[in-house]
């Protein structure tokens, strides 16, 4: 188990004041100007050696990311930080926000410095309204302080940060959708090439990084890349925070070290499975888009991102949905194709068109009111819209279908031979 | 478009005062000739200061106060979730409809909250106090059930919690906000698993 020692969010709970006093306290802030006085190339390099990769759900490696990025030129740079926390399961960044908000305006300064940028925009969820109060509260501080704004933390680099408050859009989530909400259009992803790194936000050089990851910059600077590269497994390194939902005794976000068991995890922090780890049904892994894994691959699994491409799921934003065998699994699942229907862009016609039909097929296999064969049909489907949209908001409504057949499928069918023999014709509808 | 018949109570809008500052300030933290960027910001304000949602005129004043074609703000008004068309009631109830809330009980908070506020889903209540709808993931999933009310969220709701927050509005009073079961935040129930070495440690 991580030693908190190795913690990197000390204030995850609320306990302690958030404002800059607290902040300071617990080490934020401390001569932040030497980090800020490191070459770009210095900090891109410990950020590589740190082995960290993006904790928005990608995880694409942080430091090549930067690397990037183009030297200061004509066109300012800048710095995106994604707070548009919608994944459902998905409550991490949240907890940052409000409870150690400067432990992330620290980060966008010395992310900034590595990239060459001098303004960070924090694009955060607009239902997220006392995390965005703390989160000004916490700007206008830093500017007070001198932390922020011409020659910040004393350092001579000049840095501003402005938030952006959302206004309920998951795609926003989306990096290009996002730059183009940012930019005050409908958020609807942008086709790649040209990537941000070269044509982002007003047409300059942009990263967007999620919350998290910028926020365990500072530390992995103060502590060195080869920390927290200790941490975890290869490729798969540092600590990381797990959000633990569903049907556990005890809910809770918690920073652990990456590739900790998925058991473990669950039994230390979470109180355990509902009714024992014998009543466990299924666990989605990382947030609503990554395929779900049923329990005999639960028993032994561990929580990174290379062990979950293993049995064919994903890491994602760590967010894990427990669910014991009381749970409708085709329910939890058609719920998921609901939320996917309601946040598509319509942009594209598989996503736009496939998400609805999808859901409504899903709600024909809640009921069973299906024949078998529709099974296959709708898995077919699910192959169509991944990987033929412009975002991935079409893969992320096809995986959750994906997993539920690939693991539930013999309760599906029961399902639909069940009310077969309860009713004498059902109809094959066209959707 | 069809506009909302309650759009013929306004037929001009302009900022506050306090707004107009406000306006200026969100228009200020974007590049010069980039003032497009406030019109999320901006609508906010106008839908706060209409009373919870966004009649035409406001958005034909955000169109010319952001010097946009009206069409353009009228996508976002229209496209981004959070901005109402219709009036709402004083308190607009969210409730939590995904997988991570529906796993601990959103149904019955629907079912509590339907017969507290004699409204139906989609609905204002006759007095005006409630509008009930069921929204996507808010994301405070470890602190599942929740409901969004206003500004404001409710967590760890049982039907018997979230019935005293309701009746609690209904007096005119302002209930706690947050966890309903005595959490801080998200921290585990019974005793913290980690960052309890740090106790009083500098």
């Amino acid at each position: 188990m991580l030693k908190d020692q190795d913690r990197i969010f000390l204030n995850l709970y609320g306990q302690d004041d958030w404002r800059l006093a607290g902040a300071r306290r617990r080490g934020i802030w401390d001569n932040t100007a030497q980090l800020i006085q490191m070459s770009r190339e210095d900090i891109v390099a410990a950020i590589k050696e740190s082995g960290l990769r993006g904790r928005g759900g990608a995880g694409f490696p942080t430091g090549l990311k930067w690397s990037f990025m183009p030297p200061e030129g004509e066109r300012p740079s800048y710095l995106v930080v994604n707070a548009d926390e919608s994944e459902p399961g998905t409550c991490k960044d949240r907890e940052i926000l409000r409870y150690d908000p400067h432990v992330l305006l620290e980060g966008c300064v010395v992310a900034g410095r590595a990239m060459g940028a001098h303004t960070a925009y924090i694009y955060i969820r607009g239902e997220f309204y006392q995390e965005s109060e703390h989160l000004e509260a916490a700007v206008a501080e830093a500017y007070d302080a001198g932390l922020l704004g011409k020659n910040a933390c004393g350092s001579g680099w000049d840095f501003d940060i402005y938030v952006h408050r959302g206004a309920g859009a998951y795609i926003c989530g989306e990096e290009t959708a996002l730059l183009e909400s940012l930019e005050g259009k409908k958020g609807q992803p942008r086709l790649k090439p040209p990537f941000p790194a070269a044509v982002g936000v007003f047409g300059c050089p942009t990263t967007v990084n999620n919350v998290e990851t910028i926020a365990v910059a500072p530390t992995i600077l103060r502590r060195g890349g080869s920390w927290f590269a200790g941490l975890g497994r290869p490729n798969n390194t540092g600590t990381k925070v797990f959000c633990i939902s569903g049907h556990v005794n005890n809910p809770c976000n918690v920073e652990e070290e990456m590739g900790i068991p998925l058991r473990e995890l669950i039994e230390k922090h979470a109180g355990g499975v509902r009714g024992g780890w014998d009543n466990l049904l299924a666990v989605i892994p990382g947030g609503s888009s990554v395929p779900v894994l049923p329990k005999q691959i639960c028993d032994e699994q561990l929580m990174d991102f290379d062990s979950l491409r293993e049995v064919k799921s994903g890491l994602g934003t760590a967010a894990v949905i427990v669910m014991d065998k009381s749970t409708d699994i085709v329910e939890a699942i058609a719920r998921l194709s609901h939320f996917y229907m309601h946040e598509s862009c319509g942009q594209c016609t598989p996503c736009r068109e496939g998400t609805g039909w999808m859901y409504r097929v899903m709600q024909r296999m809640v009921r069973g009111d299906a024949e078998v064969e529709e099974i296959d049909l709708l898995e077919q489907v699910t192959y169509q819209v991944e990987g033929h949209t412009i975002c991935a908001l079409g893969d992320a409504a096809a995986w959750p279908i994906q997993g539920l057949i690939r693991h539930f499928r013999p309760e599906i069918e029961r399902r639909i031979l069940d009310r077969k023999t309860h009713s004498v014709s059902t109809p094959m509808a066209a959707e | 478009m069809n506009l909302h018949p309650a759009n013929a109570e306004w037929t001009e809008f302009e900022f506050s005062a306090e707004n107009l500052e406000k306006a200026k300030g969100y228009v200020a933290r974007y590049p010069e000739g980039r003032q497009q960027s406030a019109v999320m910001p901006l609508l906010d304000l106008a839908q706060r200061q209409c009373g919870g949602w966004l009649p035409n005129v406001a958005v034909e004043y955000v169109a010319s106060f952001l010097g946009m074609p009206k069409i353009r703000v009228l996508e976002v008004a229209t496209f981004y979730s959070m901005y109402n068309q219709a009036p709402v009631g004083k308190n607009f109830v969210q409730l939590c409809r995904t997988t991570p809330c529906w796993l601990r009980g959103s149904n019955a908070l629907r079912d509590t909250c339907l017969r507290e506020t004699g409204c139906e889903l989609g609905g204002t209540s006759a007095d005006g106090l409630f509008t009930v709808v069921e929204v996507e993931c808010l994301g405070a999933c470890c602190n599942a059930p929740m409901v969004q009310i206003n500004d404001d969220f409710y967590e760890d709701l049982t039907p018997e919690s979230f019935a005293n927050v309701l009746q609690a509005l209904k007096r005119g009073e302002q209930p706690k906000t947050g966890s309903q079961a005595g959490r801080v935040g998200s921290e585990p129930v019974g005793g913290l698993t980690s960052l309890t070495q740090l106790e009083g440690a500098d």
